[in-house]
């Protein structure tokens, strides 16, 4: 038998369960090594600690009684609530509990979204593609690379075209794409004439193999403005690579302002203010974002007239990662030199004020369409409901932000949600929870299901009853202060 | 049902024996046997079939996991009979493909266990029709006149229809099962969902195990097999390559391996073990017998319409 391997006697089939497999019931699974009960309905509770994320197997055959379930302290979230499909139905799960007095209502559900995908923000200054080149997924195209953003790359990922739109092989592939990116598993993604990068969220991108650690510090004229002053004295020049902006300390306003002389310095590439030039090489995977290995190819000769031989250039990226310390020689070329210790703080210092490189990622969706007749009778209502801030929507229990406008289009960080939130149907589209929370009075005047009201703890074992995870600190409590009085 | 009876039977059970809150159907569960009952007739011999079905319930799994040893072996022609009467159904099933491939008694229980229940409320209580669920694995009782309307899904996985069918007195269908690899059991083939009606639930899901193993694509890259002993070490099927992924297919492969598996659910239609068959493996679905799903509506279409 494999060591690994446990005993459950939940019952007397006596299953042996790997770790991370669940027995012949799918109700008990082992945890880490521990027998747990598994249910496949998601209540946040607010007293557990995140982390603690299942309800532990306490003793044989004890039902889930629902006792933890009250004042307020739990929220029902819509994962493994099923759909209102056919969408007339009502939400299978309409919730109410008592918080601060006041008869909450969370109407939760799983929409069936197709009109839905993911925004990535890679905080990588690579070049991973030029804007609008086509993303793909085990080779169908799954998005597009959008206007990146300060130190961040960004795709957008999904929607309607590529779910329903292409062929079934590109729906297949993006309902793929999006639903483990959007479970927090890793997804590579190849972008055409650019890079191969592995995202997974909150975890740093891997650009063409290469673990990124660092988004850059600023650009590079931004850096020399940072740096200026610990570099005074220390170095006669200083050339910050950058694929957006490659700063030059000398010409820099920050390095006049610090009386710093004129070095004869000549910069390859678009001047653009002084000091700050465009376009020194080609984007790429290497220093800066740029495609240059060797840092001294961006430069051209140094002025007879103004440099001098043993003037001290230093040239570094925006992340610090890559750096080169040089001297001019009689003939007014640069040598490479060791890095003095004065300097090298300064290199360290870069890396330092550089943020850990993450992919985040948000799930767009748009939930104005006929879900909203599994809540209310009169759809309409609650879009203005949610408009006017009455009623509160949540996906996962994780807060959302509902964009402005018609519908209820509304954008949530995935790494807020509980794991495994997500599913999808074949046709294709996914599936994701959302939760919308009202006072009782208020669901009854936008002509909610009333009599489909149901108390807290009467979620239980029904349908395979409920699983209680922790509620994330970092979230706002879904029941508190955002459903509004009238 | 009235609560007394309910309270009655209940008692030190490690079984869950309720009234759903619909009040009409029973969901009864024990280790990993979870059944919906629901039986029709005047309201004496509805509550009468299901207390019928709380007494024969509560000793099924201790009944089965005493011959478990058996029940997980291969089953032989010349086998001796196990004692148990779910047992026994489970073999009769497996039986006919004994001498042809590998097979358990086990690739039945879950339709050996709704027919023994449905067999016991028959027998205790006057009723104009039942059924008894087993997870997808369904028994069914006609009385002339009566029919059932019984939704069929493109995914064990997946809670949504992909089509309906009825099923009336005159039809000798008493049996479905679905099974596939993405269902609860483990499956050595790479069908996302086989549908089978037979006229004995059990049939039905030792058919369905077996139609839905045939529908393959030995040694491609894009399915992840894994030994089912490494996933669970006490699985019936051993050290047997279990399908665990199945990757992007053609068009074409998905035909072939299509074309497999409705060859094999063809010829166990002409021996009589099953009556009609639904095969659906990435989203592409095949008929065997369609005559008798004519009413198969196709709303696949209708449901792609219906969005967030």
């Amino acid at each position: 038998m494999a060591d690994d391997a446990i005993r459950c006697d939940a019952c007397p089939v006596l299953c042996y369960i790997k770790p991370g497999r669940t027995g012949s019931c799918d109700r008990y699974g082992n945890h880490d090594g521990k027998l747990v009960r598994l249910d496949p309905h998601v209540v946040l509770n607010r007293a557990v600690e995140r982390g603690d994320s299942v309800v532990p197997f306490l003793e044989r055959c004890a039902e889930w009684d629902g006792s933890l379930v009250s004042h307020g302290e739990t929220f029902v979230t819509a994962i493994g609530a099923g759909t209102t499909y056919p969408d007339y139905k009502p939400a299978p799960f309409i919730i109410s509990s008592q918080v601060e007095g006041v008869d909450m209502v969370t109407v939760v559900t799983e929409g069936i979204f197709s009109y839905c995908g993911v925004k990535v923000k890679i905080d990588t200054d690579r070049h991973l593609g030029a804007e609008c080149s086509k993303v793909r997924a085990q080779g169908e195209e799954v998005g597009h690379v959008t206007t990146s953003e300060y130190g961040s790359q960004m795709l957008s990922l999904g929607g309607v075209r590529h779910l329903t739109g292409g062929s079934r092989h590109e729906g297949t592939a993006t309902c793929d794409a999006l639903l483990n990116l959007c479970n927090g598993k890793a997804v590579e993604l190849e972008i055409d004439d650019g890079a191969t990068v592995v995202v997974e969220a909150g975890k740093p991108p891997f650009v063409d193999g290469v673990r990124e650690e660092r988004m850059r510090v600023g650009c590079g004229s931004a850096t020399i403005g940072m740096f200026a002053k610990q570099w005074f004295g220390k170095v006669d020049e200083v050339v910050v690579v950058d694929d957006h902006i490659t700063g030059v300390l000398s010409e820099h306003q920050a390095g006049k302002l610090l009386g710093i002389p004129e070095t004869g310095i000549k910069l390859k590439g678009r001047r653009s203010t002084p000091g700050r030039y465009f376009q020194v090489a080609e984007p790429g995977t290497s220093w800066g974002g740029t495609n240059i290995e060797d840092p001294l190819s961006i430069l051209g000769k140094f002025s007879a007239k103004k440099a001098w031989p043993g003037l001290r250039l230093l040239m570094v990226s925006t992340t610090g990662e890559h750096y080169g310390y040089f001297e001019l020689g009689d003939d007014l070329r640069p040598k490479e030199k060791e890095l003095p210790p004065a300097l090298r703080a300064s290199v360290a210092r870069i890396k330092e004020n550089c943020e850990p490189a993450l992919c985040t990622m948000l799930f767009m969706g748009g939930a104005g369409g006929s879900l909203r007749a599994g809540v209310t009778e009169n759809p309409v209502k609650l879009t203005h409901s949610v408009r006017d801030a009455l009623t509160r929507v949540t996906c996962g229990g994780a807060p959302v932000y509902v964009w402005p406008g018609g519908g209820i289009t509304f954008m949530v960080d995935v790494t807020r949600m509980p794991q495994n939130a997500f599913g999808y149907v074949p046709t294709p589209a996914l599936v994701a929870p959302i939760e919308f929370t009202l006072r009782l009075e208020d669901y009854g005047a936008l002509g909610g299901y009333i009599d489909q009201v149901r108390p807290l703890s009467s979620i239980s074992a029904e349908k395979g009853g409920k699983k209680t995870v922790a509620a994330r600190q970092d979230n706002p409590w879904p029941l508190e202060a955002g459903a509004k009085s009238r | 049902m009235a609560a007394r009876g309910r309270g009655e039977i209940e008692m030190k059970q490690r079984a869950q024996m309720r009234i759903l809150p619909d009040g009409r159907r029973l969901h009864l569960q024990d280790g990993p046997i979870d059944l919906i009952v629901e039986a029709f007739g005047a309201a004496g011999e509805v509550d009468l079939a299901y207390h019928a079905a709380c007494a024969r319930f509560v000793t099924v799994l201790d009944e089965l996991c005493g011959e478990l040893k058996f029940l997980r072996q291969e089953c032989c022609r010349d086998a001796e009979w196990p004692r148990g009467s779910v047992a026994r159904r489970m073999v009769a099933a497996v039986m006919p493909y004994a001498s042809e491939c590998f097979i358990t008694p086990m690739a039945a229980v879950a339709g050996a266990v709704a027919e023994e229940v449905l067999a016991t409320i028959v027998c205790a209580a006057k009723l104009s029709r039942a059924y008894v669920n087993d997870g997808g694995d369904i028994a069914l009782h006609l009385t002339v006149g009566e029919k059932f309307v019984v939704g069929i899904v493109e995914r064990p996985n997946r809670p949504s229809l992909f089509g309906t069918l009825t099923i009336d007195a005159d039809n000798p269908v008493r049996g479905i099962a679905t099974s596939g690899w993405r269902g609860r059991s483990f499956s050595l083939g790479i069908a996302d969902a086989v549908t089978v009606l037979a006229d004995r639930a059990a049939a039905a899901d030792a058919a369905a195990t077996i139609i839905a193993n045939a529908v393959d694509l030995p040694g491609h890259p894009a399915i992840v097999r894994v030994p089912a002993c490494d996933l669970a070490p006490d699985s019936d099927l051993g050290g047997r390559l279990v399908t665990q992924r199945v990757g992007t297919l053609t068009e074409a492969e998905v035909h072939r391996a299509l074309t497999v598996g409705v060859q094999t659910a063809e010829r166990l239609r002409r021996m009589g073990l099953i009556r009609a068959a639904a095969l659906n493996l990435c989203g592409e679905t095949r008929l065997v017998g369609a005559d008798r799903i004519a009413q198969l509506s196709s709303d696949v279409h209708e449901r792609s319409l219906v969005h967030a």
